[in-house]
């Protein structure tokens, strides 16, 4: 049995942990959500946020100006897939959206090895945030505490978006009845196109996020998206206060399951959906339904 | 044939007929080796690594007007990191292209697959990957090699020194598939024998990117080494996260083998002071004749020094060379056996051999350190060699132990 301190450790890193789970599966979540569209380009879109943030990031020598601009590179890319290739399948089953982003997944990450090659880059925090800062139980990360905070702020952001705007009236009335929204003589294309850039910039936002501690390379999309599917799965498709609550419990999970029985943390996290799903099948928190 | 394959062919093709000496080979058939590796997938640029590797071998080969007056024709095949795939590709490369001989493998369990096909349609195989099963029972055969390091010889060597010169206290952390395994096994057994003590040893899921819930309890510990077997990006993450939490300032770090893509990855700032055991490292051109002949003509080539899998793959594809010359013949068989009769050899790092009892191969091999920030010689001298561990049969489990007796 591990000690008081070492035990607190692993709840406090459990909990930071869950805070990234968040921040990686929002996007999604909030795509799924608003459009019933399963992005499966989200992980490879969080790699180009990654690659695009290394980009700026050489050219400009800032982080902070990386941290805006790659986003909003990967929103644009986002914005431009949605127009041109996933417009034309709505209204069609959900599985060709689907095929189409893993198709386009294959090819951002087989594109980004013939422009920067096979070897992976370099992402460093910016020095403000380097270093780990001693909370008397642990010496933590600095750059972890930083990610909670952006976390928190994209998530009081969206929900200000959503829930207060004009705009963000008309993007839930759309996902509830498009055909009513329609009637009001609302070009829901439009704001689809919006929801799809918000969502894919989050990606990169993640991507970018993710570097400084994971290191950038082609393939680090691959498991972050399994990783997203199961939060949002869990949190309910499409709810954002769903993906928050699990996010949490999945980062408690997969803490206290590497504390005591670290062959099982992995298996763990998908015991976890297996059993929510079984008890809720739309989730904790969705709505019956929405996926099917 | 697919589009990839197709363009590795034909660039090969192209690249062999610059060579004069082509054309007067070419009256005969080329001599084919079929080559299976992970060109697509997370080992991606290892296997780069290995694929130049090859191709130099076979440029060699053919500038010197070929093997028995025949031009040499290296295949390229990506088994994606899959075994069924790289059963597939080696099927085909025996049965369609009609290669002769079989080098190649990156991963321990599509090499197993890989030496399945080369048993069942007796080709000789000389395998690269850092793995050897194939050469004990019951997946051995007169035809197997094996060229590389394998997890006994390295986590022997490696861990034998850390233990002397970096500490007792071990945590070990390592991915939860063979090559990790095997590692961490032999590791445990090193530290009992030099009388240290494991604080733990922790598992995780091979291409993880998140290390963080590991963490906690490895500091707790305290211990004085920690040892990692992370491979490929899983060892950026791993470090980088290791780094964060401050604990590269409470502990030494060693693993047992370090990569060269990966150490240009991270950088200095990353891999500075961190130990490991490596079979190769360019900076060998100043200290071994041979070294400095290979990483001359690798570094005109490809602007770039050659890594450890590229060598691995070079040194095989000349072993297949020398072993048709030896017996005058392509038939595997014989090769196999002029191989085994005259088991010395050195293209790239000095004096290797094969045992002949399990054709395994026996070389030297040597501790590096990352160099620190501002250190670095160039892009790529990342790193310094400490010390060479000298090739050695009792750092291998012994013939009798795979079964092979």
């Amino acid at each position: 049995m591990p000690d008081l301190a070492t035990l607190l450790a692993q709840v406090f890193t459990g909990l930071v942990l869950g805070m990234i789970y968040v921040l990686l599966a929002i996007g999604l979540s909030l795509i799924f959500g608003l459009m019933t569209v399963v992005n499966f380009a989200h992980g490879a879109l969080y790699m180009l946020g990654a690659y695009l943030g290394v980009f700026v990031l050489t050219h400009t020598k800032s982080f902070w100006v990386a941290l805006i601009v790659a986003p909003l590179m990967v929103g644009a890319l986002g914005l431009l897939m949605e127009r041109f290739l996933i417009r034309r399948l709505y209204g069609r089953s959900p599985d060709d959206p689907l095929l189409l982003t893993f198709g386009l997944s294959l090819i951002l990450v087989e594109g980004v090895k013939v422009l920067w090659g096979k070897i992976g880059l370099t992402l460093d925090p910016p020095r403000a945030l380097a270093g780990a800062v001693d909370l008397g139980f642990m010496a933590f990360p600095t750059y972890r505490l930083f990610l909670i905070g952006v976390t928190v702020a994209v998530l009081i952001g969206l929900y200000f978006f959503l829930g207060r705007t004009n705009i963000g009236l008309i993007i839930r009335a759309g996902s509830r009845d498009p055909l009513m929204v329609r009637a009001l003589g609302i070009d829901l294309g439009r704001v689809w196109l919006v929801v799809f850039g918000i969502g894919t910039a989050l990606a990169g936002l993640a991507g970018i996020l993710a570097g400084p501690m994971r290191g950038a390379y082609a393939e680090m999309g691959v498991t972050m998206v399994i990783e997203s599917f199961v939060v949002i799965v869990v949190g309910g498709m499409g709810s954002l206060l769903g993906a928050v609550v699990a996010g949490l419990l999945i980062g408690q999970v997969v803490a206290l399951t590497t504390l005591f029985m670290p062959k099982a943390a992995e298996i763990m996290v998908f015991v976890v959906m297996a059993v929510v799903l079984l008890v809720r099948p739309s989730g904790l928190f969705g709505e019956a339904g929405l996926a099917e | 044939m697919d589009r990839r394959s197709f363009l590795a062919t034909t660039a090969a093709g192209a690249a062999a007929l610059s060579f004069p000496a082509i054309l007067r080979a070419q009256s005969k058939d080329p001599l084919r080796i079929g080559f299976p590796l992970p060109l697509t997938g997370p080992f991606g640029a290892l296997a780069a690594d290995q694929q130049r590797g090859a191709t130099l071998a076979m440029e060699e080969l053919n500038a010197q007007g070929g093997v028995l007056g025949r031009k040499v024709e290296v295949l390229f095949r990506d088994d994606q990191l899959k075994p069924a795939v790289g059963a597939q590709r080696t099927k085909e490369l025996i049965e369609n292209d009609k290669v002769q001989f079989i080098v190649g493998g990156l991963a321990a369990h599509v090499q197993m697959a890989i030496n399945e096909q080369t048993k069942k349609s007796k080709v000789l195989f000389i395998s690269v990957s850092q793995s050897d099963e194939i050469s004990a029972k019951p997946d051995a055969s007169p035809l197997t090699f094996h060229e590389a390091l394998n997890p006994t010889i390295t986590s022997r060597a490696v861990g034998s020194w850390i233990a002397q010169n970096l500490g007792k206290k071990w945590w070990i952390i390592y991915a939860d598939y063979a090559w990790g395994k095997q590692n961490n096994m032999v590791l445990q057994e090193v530290l009992a024998k030099q009388g240290g003590t494991l604080l733990g040893s922790t598992p995780y899921p091979l291409g993880s990117a998140e290390f963080s819930a590991h963490l906690p309890k490895i500091q707790g510990a305290k211990p004085e080494v920690l040892v990692s077997m992370t491979p490929g990006a899983d060892n950026i993450a791993f470090l980088k996260q290791v780094q964060s939490y401050g604990m590269k300032k409470n502990m030494r770090i060693a693993q047992p083998l370090h990569w060269l893509p990966q150490l240009k990855e991270g950088g200095p700032d990353l891999y500075a002071d961190i130990f490991g055991g490596t079979s190769f490292y360019w900076e060998l051109a100043d200290s071994v004749p041979s070294a400095k002949k290979y990483v001359e003509v690798y570094q005109k080539k490809f602007n770039a020094p050659p890594g450890d899998y590229g060598a691995y793959a070079f040194s095989g594809v000349m072993e297949v060379a020398r072993g048709c010359t030896l017996a005058k013949s392509v038939d595997s068989e014989a090769v196999a056996d002029a191989l085994r009769k005259s088991p010395t050899y050195d293209h790239y790092k000095g004096k290797q051999w094969w045992r002949t009892c399990d054709n395994k191969s026996f070389q030297d091999l040597w501790i590096v350190k990352g160099r620190e920030p501002g250190k670095t010689k160039g892009e790529w001298g990342l790193a310094e060699i400490v010390t060479k561990i000298p090739a050695n049969e009792e750092l291998d489990r012994t013939c009798k132990e795979k079964g092979q007796a």
